[in-house]
């Protein structure tokens, strides 16, 4: 379990890095944190010809967060430094409470939040994350970038949205208006494991304590990570009782398409979907009032 | 200062904590070159053609070995355990091939060996070979292989049947006649890995010079090992040194295979006159070590009224994967093992072991003993509900009665002989559980009111034997240095179960040294020239009772070179702290170092027979083996919604007769319930039906974490073996024996099944898996 | 091409290709075999070491990437040759090891776990533990051992 040979390309800045993107195109791959891309080219199912290492590219390391704009997270900054962000974690603290999901501290030690986005594991948590905080990416290329949202950037197992030049150079998360309550919750057969179900729950309660705003995603739950959002509209206006969760459950059992793994059935999976999403529920909306 | 039986820190962990002990990975030698295997993608298929030119002409690449190019070093492997003396027996030899020849048999099994300046260049070389493949239908489930127009997976053989063994004792078609209860079921047990955290690896070095082989093996039985390839390689054994220096786990599969790659690698160290080394990697390991664990039981039990046992009769499917070279030995001990702690008056047991297109099945801790238990204790679970007995009062009144050892079963076990129990008592053991597990209370209060409280806890408590320490014999060499330091040799391998401290325990009790003092060496065939391996609990039993022995027989020379310094009698000296001086005067005392020198006088004449040194070799050899016996109890907490288990207590009470190290018996059956655990709830081979392995990396075969393993009380009897002078039984399967059958009693009390219909029969189990199970109700 | 990689304080320098694993330079460059490799997939620990005092698999970098980082390895926890340092020293009170195999990169583990958090509960070691497999030793001992360093 030796990765195949590759040239290694270790750009200091971000412009630098997408000119060399741009002139190897598909034969070269972005190198981030490496903890899904390296055990891939030690097994030899990925054989990039060449790699384009973000890990001197000091600029993408960044960690910001003010009110008006949220939080921006840049492509080389690593897990470790989230989860032990205080700012993150006021703020956004689903943000600190799936990391805590994501494998383990020697792989969150490296491992990048733009990197893990970018390979799209349907399985990870983090994509769901994204969808249910609507987290931004801000996408870079020779000469231009753009922003897209988390729910138009998944496009199916291990597919993005990101064009053969582009870069997932930056993550937007916006801040959670007062009021807001979030959870995560998953079931994996270990601590660590990819989850056989996830569900982020994001809550808001208007002055009356009633639900003004309701957002669902689950991991593992389809070829992409799903927005459940019929589910979410309906928790609308509620006053958010288990009988409104079990509501939600049953509609997001309809709104997902578990693709079942050696772990778990898809039957089982959608089991858990039930099970989960008004323990989830409940959790947000008890950390909402 | 005795150091025996007190739960002494061990001599071995200095050296593994500094990172600095030998592992054979670790070795290195100018101009090595490495290996790696282009292997079978396919489960069954012909070989059509196979071309290794671009992958002999890369850079770096040294040479890429055929089946054609081995010429007559091309054989299959020795038949390593050959079968038992039942009437009747059938037994078809397949053994392993090193290279494929015309027919792959399982996914993985090595078809050219690519030797290369590193290992990446090797892997980048196997990319180069190109295979064409008629791919044949695959045999993976075991009643469908002996079915008619079920292909076959050694053609010739014109049948997938690998075994058939018949035994019996009793009259169990009376036994049933006249029973009160008659309960049938099918019970079904799959296939795991041993998954050592360190993989396999061979290192091989030809010394023209010396004339003389080195190979380095991940081997739990280096004797072997020297024996076979000396054969082999048309060497004397002299010429061989097979060493297994610290090994990272072995569990079983790390036996005396005769891999593959075990014969391979040193071929090319001659063949090449450089030194050549494989490791496996995790990936190869997952279809080239082998596993164990599939079988299908069809067992019915025949009980009176008041629950005692009348009979048994269990007909099972025994997968043995693609060939069979070690035998026998796992069914037998899953139909030997079967009967438990009980009286079974008519036992009526056929097996018949199944070739199919997978990895080779051998022993792996526990080694087919878990099956024996899980049908034995479900069907007693099974008759308590029926017979609305307490299922602690079902074992109780069928448990062989103390007085009853030795205690023949009337069959034949794995070492031949007929299996006699040589020591025991079962209703203390069962009594202390109870007590710990806090039993009555559970049933009583505790578990009422969990599930008044909408909670989901349940209880397990089920009763093992363990045949442990079995022939044919290990040796020991025991040497006091002339530095004072006293040197232990055996033949047998150490993967971890503390032998440099247990063995050297068995030493200091006889010559008064400090355990540090005493140095072992294992695996080292220069070191120790006779032995078999560490294997089925042996270990201490065996290779420690020689131990014992020589180093009785070195105290005798002690004390006899002593009493000829002092010139006074044997009786009158004390030998303690690792000096000898005459009682009452013990500033006058002269230290093993000294009296080692007088022991090979440089000058002078010694008396004609006299033999050089304080030093003895001894051997042992049980006459049959000893029975360790044990119960595990838990509680168990399932989350209702994603039946997640949560083990809240687990407590094991187990006799291994006289205990040396209490501490390292303590990790022995740690790490052998943790084994359960992950072969109860967590691990289990999935194939596809092409026999395609679907889970084979660390991510998708799940080894049981930190998280996972509760923590465990531990209690012990002791009933001593009379089979061996230490009065020492094994322990290193107890831990992992019972823990199947103890999550499937577990798992029905706690979701409260039996009141639904639903019966768990299966093992492994997994949160899914268990979800299937209960929609079925 | 050439790196200059800093391993237990001391630099080496040697010529490598840009695919080698820090594992295999680690052990095979410059023959620091204590470090384990026993997935290279990045789910066994055994290869754990401290990254700039954090923990990392070292199967799952490659050695050029440590050119300018500290590595640390179990080569580097005893305080003189002969010697253990306080975790090690646990580990053997508490028989925290069998085979040995997988205990160097727990106690790269560990060692980066006690600097956070050092005087840990039972859950929180064997949270922390999680992410290292061991075969042998049902992780009790273990975290005994841990648990023991920390009342030092």
């Amino acid at each position: 379990m030796k990765p195949a040979p590759f040239a290694w390309h270790a750009p200091e800045d971000v412009a630098e890095a997408l000119a060399l993107k741009a002139s190897h195109g598909e034969a070269a791959r972005f190198l981030a944190g490496g903890q899904s891309l390296v055990p891939a080219m030690n097994f030899r199912v990925a054989q990039p010809a060449v790699l384009v290492d973000l890990n001197r590219v000091s600029a993408l390391d960044s960690l910001n967060f003010d009110a008006a704009g949220g939080l921006r997270i840049g492509a080389m900054c690593r897990y470790r430094r989230i989860e032990r962000d205080a700012e993150v974690a006021r703020h956004l603290p689903l943000l600190v409470e799936a990391l805590a999901e994501v494998a383990h501290p020697q792989i969150r030690t490296r491992g990048t939040l733009a990197g893990n986005l970018s390979h799209a594991d349907p399985a990870s948590e983090m994509p769901a994350v994204m969808l249910a905080l609507e987290a931004r990416f801000l996408l870079r290329r020779q000469g231009g970038e753009r922003l897209v949202a988390a729910r138009d950037f998944f496009l199916g197992p291990l597919a993005t949205a990101l064009a053969e030049d582009e870069m997932l150079a930056e993550i937007h998360i916006p801040a959670l208006p007062p009021g807001s309550g979030t959870a995560f919750l998953e079931v994996a057969r270990r601590r660590g494991d990819y989850a056989m179900m996830g569900v982020a729950a994001v809550l808001r309660r208007g002055p009356d304590g009633r639900c003004v705003a309701a957002r669902l995603a689950l991991c593992s739950a389809g070829p992409t990570p799903i927005l459940a959002d019929r589910a979410a509209a309906n928790l609308v206006g509620t006053r958010l009782t288990g009988e409104d969760f079990a509501a939600a459950a049953a509609l997001v059992v309809t709104e997902i398409d578990p693709m079942g793994s050696v772990q778990a059935s898809p039957a089982y999976q959608r089991h858990l979907a039930g099970v989960l999403v008004p323990r989830a529920l409940a959790l947000a909306a008890e950390r909402a009032a | 200062m005795n150091s025996f039986g007190r739960p002494l820190t061990r001599n071995e962990d200095p050296r593994l904590l500094r990172g600095e002990a030998l592992f054979v990975d670790d070795v290195e030698l100018p101009g090595l070159l490495h290996v790696t295997f282009f292997r079978s993608p396919h489960a069954h298929a012909h070989l059509l053609s196979l071309d290794v030119s671009a992958a002999r002409a890369r850079a770096g690449v040294v040479a890429v070995v055929t089946a054609a190019d081995l010429g007559d070093y091309w054989q299959p492997g020795p038949l390593l355990v050959p079968p038992p003396p039942v009437p009747g027996m059938v037994f078809n030899q397949r053994c392993q091939v090193p290279l494929v020849r015309d027919t792959a048999r399982h996914v993985g099994e090595p078809v050219a060996m690519v030797i290369a300046e590193s290992r990446y260049i090797a892997e980048d070389a196997v990319g180069d070979i190109f295979a064409e493949w008629e791919t044949l239908p695959a045999v993976g489930d075991l009643e469908a292989a002996l079915a008619p127009g079920a292909a076959f997976v050694h053609a010739d053989l014109g049948t997938n049947v690998a075994a058939e063994v018949h035994q019996a004792r009793g009259d169990y078609v009376a036994a049933a006649r006249s029973a009160h209860l008659v309960l049938k079921r099918r019970f079904t047990y799959d296939r795991g890995a041993s998954i050592p955290m360190e993989t396999r690896g061979v290192v091989a070095q030809w010394d023209p010079r010396a004339d003389r082989l080195t190979v380095w093996d991940t081997t739990q039985a280096p004797v072997v090992i020297r024996n076979g390839l000396a054969a082999m390689l048309g060497l004397s054994e002299r010429q061989v040194r097979v060493v297994a220096p610290n090994i990272g786990g072995g569990f079983g599969p790390k036996m005396m295979m005769f891999y593959p790659e075990e014969v391979l690698v040193p071929w090319a160290a001659m063949r090449l006159g450089r030194p050549v080394k494989w490791i496996e990697d995790r990936l190869e390991h997952f279809f080239s070590t082998t596993h164990e664990r599939s079988q299908i039981h069809d067992a019915e039990i025949a009980l009176d009224a008041s629950g005692k046992i009348l009979g048994i009769k269990d007909e099972f499917l025994h997968d043995t994967g693609a060939y069979d070279p070690y035998g026998l030995t796992v069914p037998l001990n899953s139909q030997c093992t079967l009967l438990g702690c009980y009286v079974v008056p008519a036992y009526d047991s056929r097996f018949t072991a199944v070739f199919t297109n997978r990895t080779l099945v051998t022993p792996y801790r526990g080694a087919g003993r878990q099956h024996g238990v899980f049908v034995m204790e479900r069907l007693l679970d099974l008759a308590a509900r029926e017979l609305g007995l307490d299922r602690a009062e079902i074992r109780r009144r069928n448990f062989i009665p103390a007085d009853a050892f030795p205690f023949d079963q009337g069959v034949i076990y794995q070492d031949f002989s007929q299996l006699s129990y040589d020591s025991g008592d079962y209703e203390p053991i069962l009594d202390k559980a109870l007590a710990a597990i806090g039993y009555d209370d559970f049933v009583a209060r505790v578990q009422p009111a969990a599930r008044a409280a909408g909670r989901s806890l349940g209880l397990g408590l089920v009763c093992y034997v363990e045949g442990t320490g079995i022939g044919p014999y290990e040796g020991a060499k025991v040497q006091v240095q002339s530095s004072g330091k006293v040197s232990l040799a055996t033949g047998i391998g150490s993967q971890g179960q503390g032998h440099a401290t247990a063995f050297a325990q068995v030493v200091a009790e006889q010559l008064g040294v400090d355990l540090r003092d005493v140095e072992v060496t294992t695996g080292d065939t220069d070191q120790f020239y006779w032995g078999v391996g560490t294997f089925a609990s042996r270990g201490a039993v065996v290779a420690g009772s020689a131990a014992h022995e020589a180093a009785k027989v070195v105290r005798q020379k002690v004390l006899r070179t002593a009493a000829a310094h002092f010139e006074c009698a044997e009786e009158d000296l004390v030998l303690a702290d690792g000096k000898v001086h005459v009682a009452g005067v013990p500033d006058h005392a002269i230290t093993l170092g000294k009296l080692a020198g007088l022991a090979n006088p440089m000058r002078g004449a010694v008396t004609p027979g006299t033999e050089p040194g304080l030093e003895a070799t001894s051997y042992f050899g049980p006459a049959s083996g000893a029975t360790a016996s044990g119960v595990h109890a838990m509680i168990v907490e399932f989350d209702a919604g994603t039946l997640r288990p949560t083990i809240l207590d687990y407590v094991v009470v187990h006799d291994c007769g006289t205990v040396i190290n209490p501490l390292i018996l303590a990790g022995q059956i740690h790490g052998g319930v943790a084994q359960g655990i992950g072969n109860a709830f967590f691990e289990q081979l999935a194939w596809d039906e092409n026999g395609q392995l679907l889970n084979a990396s660390l991510a998708d075969y799940l080894i049981p974490t930190a998280l996972d393993v509760p923590r465990m009380r531990l209690e012990h009897t002791v009933t001593p073996s009379p089979l061996n002078p230490l009065g020492v039984k094994g322990a290193g399967e107890a831990g992992a024996i019972p823990v199947g059958a103890l999550f499937a009693q577990a798992i029905e009390d706690a979701l409260d099944l039996p009141a639904r219909g639903i019966e768990i029969l299966e093992m492994p189990l997994s949160p899914c898996r268990l979800w299937e199970i209960t929609q079925r109700g | 091409m050439k790196v200059t990689i800093r391993v237990n304080g001391v630099e080496h320098t040697r010529e490598v290709e840009p695919r080698l694993l820090l594992s295999d330079f680690l052990r095979h460059e410059i023959g620091l075999t204590g470090t384990h490799v026993g997935c290279e997939h990045g789910v066994c620990g055994a290869c754990t070491i401290l990254w700039d005092g954090a923990p990392a698999r070292s199967c799952l970098a490659f050695a050029v990437q440590a050119e300018g980082h500290e590595i640390r390895t179990v080569e580097g926890l005893a305080p003189a040759p002969g010697k253990l340092n306080p975790l090690q020293q646990a580990f053997q009170d508490a028989h925290g090891l069998q085979c040995g195999y997988c205990t160097p990169g727990i106690l790269m583990t560990m060692t980066a776990f006690l600097e956070d958090n050092p005087k840990p509960d039972e859950a929180q070691v064997r949270e922390a533990l999680s992410g290292n497999l061991c075969r042998c030793t049902g992780y009790q001992h273990i975290v005994d051992a841990v648990l023991l360093a920390s009342q030092a």
